[in-house]
């Protein structure tokens, strides 16, 4: 018997105006997996992440119906949408680096929820920055412009901006797009790591990437769940789908 | 093959021709701006020359402005662009603010933006006669300093708001993306991010708006401006900036150039002098504002 | 820097903050305030509309419409019969701002044509700011030359008995509103995509046939809403016309007869009149009529401007 699952979906529907692009999936996360979402582009897999953490709704026009439920708790009916966005980590697919220094970067989410000692953001921006991968490179410059910086290290200083408010879901929304494949498997290792403390949910269009990572899988196509299943099977050849087979063959994308 | 070959046909060189009377042409129509604008500038400064002088500048009109110099003018423009841009600057601001970060996509938004639109429109001279019976009569203020500013503040509002409202939508849409996926507030993602960025946009709208608010004189003659004061004190605290009416340099100029009697002819053209100086080292310090905060950029 | 852990640990290391209660109501107080802020622009032009109409109103119970928008006699100071007929100033602002915008389409339209397209590097921000700085010149200033600079010049020149009439004022509100329609202009003209401009390279079309026949008919609707935002401009104009256009209220004949705005009426006249007598009023509702006349025009030009930078 498993325990609650951690996010909970139900019959989700989203729409953009008249568009549907999401239409009514239902699906369970469980808490300390990584969860992979692959899929060819326009599948709703972006839209998906962006209604968990309910920034869509900051397009006009989108509209959704259906649940999402976080610990039991339906998201949409939460009061305090900024809670819940600190507690769930999203790291979009082009790197941002607010025109803030590298420190104010990632101490930005902390200071917003309300912390100030100077000691205790010095020891959050410093285990923030070690988990992402990027604190051997810019230890020495902390105070420097954190637009400055390369894009691998822009990414990696959005991931490390995702963890600064202790998140206990981690969103990854193609990540490795624009950063090369050493940084890439460095990120991968800390995902691994991370996986202990928190749930990942990985959107990838590498579909290498989620076999890699991901105890289970979910193949999204045109806003539609085509399978769910764990790794071993959607990987293999016990794979039931003959679309799912297809794509993460490479044969359409 | 070269190029030449190809031009070598009738054809080829009658379209070369056709480019070279065109471009002079229109770089003909660009200079009949610019060869009059400095020619009457000139012509101006060469005029007033014979009144300007460190006195001019310093010592107050008499003899109902004919004589004396333009000091009391002079802190009289200042008094009422100072005071009108500590109001319409706080609201244009925020009002851009709200437009730009808060406002959504639907019919209210539209009406809104539309009254921008038809408040900058709105002549001068009716913005005096709003001031006249909004300010002067029903608030009761009189023709006041006060009277002169709120007018002009509501007149200079929309300019505001359009320099800052393009002033914020340069800060990429990313940013705020960025600050909201971490919990941050729209207040706390503006406050942080999207005001200190823009900044310099902001401060070289408001500057020229000094720069437009210095020159005007229809909507103050009405609600505040005379034509002469007679004061005896100098320095700065000439003016009861409630109950006292002031002189202006634009006023001033119309007032000598159209009605005094007897004014010496180097007096008007002395005054515009001013008035384009002042005008013009506004403009420089924004245009220079403006390059200096872009050199900074930090994205 | 403190020392600190080297390791990843569970979420909870650090307790989690919490925003104070009033860093929450000091952000509901700020957002109410640029709510309120957002609303003013509307809350303004009604308060326009309605303080000058409400010193205006009275009059309206003995106004004839027909008579004070076509009726050229104007004699608001008559003692025995005062008249209030407007058709003259109309036609006097109608007169200037066309003659005006004969005068600076051609001019501002190939500034633009020329600043956007024939120029680059230096001599374009050179131009561009010498434009920004005719802009900056005050009305009053600008009415001034025309009294002082112009009259002469034109009256020399033309051999006309007066220098102050609507060719001075017309010459003046063109140089007036050059800079907005070279500045909306050139907007439209970068508007139309490259992709016109490459096309019209490639079939070997030489920067005047390019401008000619591609850019000016795809940026029409921009170049038009600069115009009208000119014509706007020029409409509401009050100082430069007030000392150069002359003080007859009548019909002109030439472009050398002197003329009188609706808004230099205004600016000459009000204060002559007591408070809440009928010229007074008068004096009002013609401001109602320019608010409107305004306010449709600029409405036409946003419409279109609106519809360019969309694209």
């Amino acid at each position: 018997m498993f325990p609650q699952p951690k996010i909970e979906v139900q019959d989700l529907r989203l729409s953009y105006g008249t568009r549907e692009v999401i239409h009514g999936i239902s699906f369970d996360i469980r808490e300390h997996e990584i969860f992979g979402i692959i899929g060819p582009a326009q599948s709703g897999k972006t839209s998906l992440l962006r209604c968990l953490n309910r920034t869509i709704e900051f397009t006009a026009g989108a509209t959704a119906t259906g649940s999402i439920r976080v610990d039991g708790q339906d998201v949409r009916k939460l009061k305090n949408v900024y809670e819940l966005r600190r507690r769930i980590g999203m790291v979009a697919p082009l790197p941002v680096g607010l025109p803030l220094s590298i420190y104010d970067n990632v101490a930005f989410a902390p200071r917003c929820a309300g912390l100030s000692s100077r000691s205790e953001l010095d020891g959050l921006v410093e285990q923030c920055l070690r988990q992402a991968a990027l604190w051997d490179e810019v230890k020495d410059r902390v105070d420097s412009l954190g637009t400055k910086l390369s894009g691998g290290q822009q990414q990696r200083l959005t991931i490390a901006r995702a963890l600064s408010h202790q998140p206990e879901i981690l969103c990854l929304d193609e990540f490795s797009i624009a950063i090369d494949p050493v940084t890439t498997m460095r990120i991968e290792e800390v995902l691994k790591e991370l996986k202990k403390t928190m749930t990942i949910l990985l959107v990838t269009n590498l579909t290498q990437q989620a076999r890699r990572l991901a105890d289970r899988t979910m193949f999204l196509w045109n806003g539609e769940i085509i399978e769910l299943d764990a790794n071993e099977v959607i990987f293999s050849d016990r794979v039931k789908d003959r679309r799912t087979r297809d794509y993460v063959n490479g044969f359409f994308g | 093959m070269s190029a030449e070959h190809f031009t070598e046909t009738p054809f080829g060189r009658k379209k070369q021709r056709t480019e070279m009377i065109a471009r002079w042409f229109l770089g003909g129509m660009a200079a009949a701006m610019v060869v009059p604008l400095l020619l009457i500038v000139g012509y101006i400064v060469v005029q007033g020359a014979p009144s300007l002088s460190w006195e001019f500048l310093t010592t107050n009109p008499r003899l109902g402005g004919i004589r004396g110099g333009i000091w009391s003018a002079l802190v009289g423009t200042l008094y009422i662009v100072a005071i009108s841009l500590c109001v319409s600057a706080p609201i244009g601001v925020l009002s851009a603010v709200y437009l730009n970060e808060y406002a959504k996509d639907n019919w209210f938004t539209r009406i809104v933006n539309l009254a921008v639109v038809n408040l900058a429109g709105v002549p001068s001279i009716v913005h005096g006669l709003f001031g006249l019976g909004a300010f002067v009569y029903a608030a009761g203020m009189g023709k006041s300093i006060l009277s002169a500013s709120l007018t002009l503040s509501i007149m200079t509002l929309p300019v505001i708001i359009a320099s800052t409202k393009e002033a914020l939508s340069a800060v990429p849409i990313s940013f705020r993306e960025a600050c909201w996926n971490v919990g941050a507030t729209r207040w706390q993602t503006i406050r942080r991010i999207v005001l200190p960025n823009s900044i310099s946009g902001i401060l070289t709208g408001v500057i020229l708006q000094v720069s437009r608010t210095a020159g005007e004189t229809a909507p103050v003659m009405l609600t505040g401006v005379a034509t002469f004061k007679a004061i005896e004190s100098t320095g700065l605290f000439l003016y009861h900036p409630i109950q006292d009416q002031c002189m202006a340099l634009s006023m001033h100029l119309y007032y000598i150039a159209t009605q005094a009697n007897n004014a010496p002819h180097s007096l008007p053209f002395g005054i515009a002098t001013v008035l384009l100086g002042v005008v013009l080292l506004v403009n420089a310090t924004a245009i220079a504002v403006r390059a200096y905060l872009r050199s900074r950029k930090k994205w | 820097m403190p020392p600190c852990l080297t390791h990843p640990t569970s979420a909870a290391t650090h307790a989690k903050p919490k925003r104070g209660q009033v860093g929450v109501l000091i952000e509901r107080a700020i957002e109410a305030l640029i709510y309120l802020c957002g609303f003013s622009a509307i809350i303004f032009v009604f308060g326009i509309f309605f303080f000058v109409f409400r010193e205006g109103a009275p009059f309206l119970a003995k106004l004839n419409l027909g008579e004070f928008l076509f009726s050229i006699d104007w004699f608001p100071t008559s003692q025995t019969q005062a008249k209030y007929g407007v058709g003259a100033l109309i036609v006097g602002t109608l007169s200037v701002t066309t003659l005006a915008m004969v005068i600076a389409v051609p001019f501002g339209l190939g500034a633009a044509v020329f600043v956007s397209e024939f120029c680059t590097g230096k001599v374009k921000e050179t131009l561009k700011v010498v434009i920004e700085l005719l802009a900056a010149i005050p009305s009053v200033v600008w009415g001034f030359v025309g009294l002082t600079v112009m009259s002469p010049i034109i009256i020399k020149t033309f051999q006309v008995p007066i220098g102050v009439n609507m060719f001075n004022g017309a010459l003046l509100l063109a140089l007036m509103s050059v800079p907005i329609m070279v500045s909306i202009g050139e907007d439209a003209l970068k508007a139309v995509p490259d992709s016109y401009r490459e096309a019209g390279i490639a079939l070997g079309a030489t920067k005047w046939q390019l401008v000619w026949r591609v850019l000016l008919p795809a940026a029409k609707n921009g170049l038009l809403a600069a115009v009208l935002l000119g014509v706007g401009r020029a409409i509401g104009e009050t100082m430069a016309v007030l000392m150069a256009t002359g003080h007859s209220v009548r019909i002109p004949h030439s472009v050398f007869d002197p003329v009188r705005t609706l808004t230099a009426t205004i600016a000459a006249e009000l204060g002559e009149t007591s408070k809440g007598s009928d010229h007074y009023q008068v004096l009002f509702l013609i401001g109602i009529l320019l608010f409107s006349i305004t306010f449709v025009v600029n409405l036409a030009a946003d419409l279109i401007v609106k519809g360019i930078r969309k694209k």
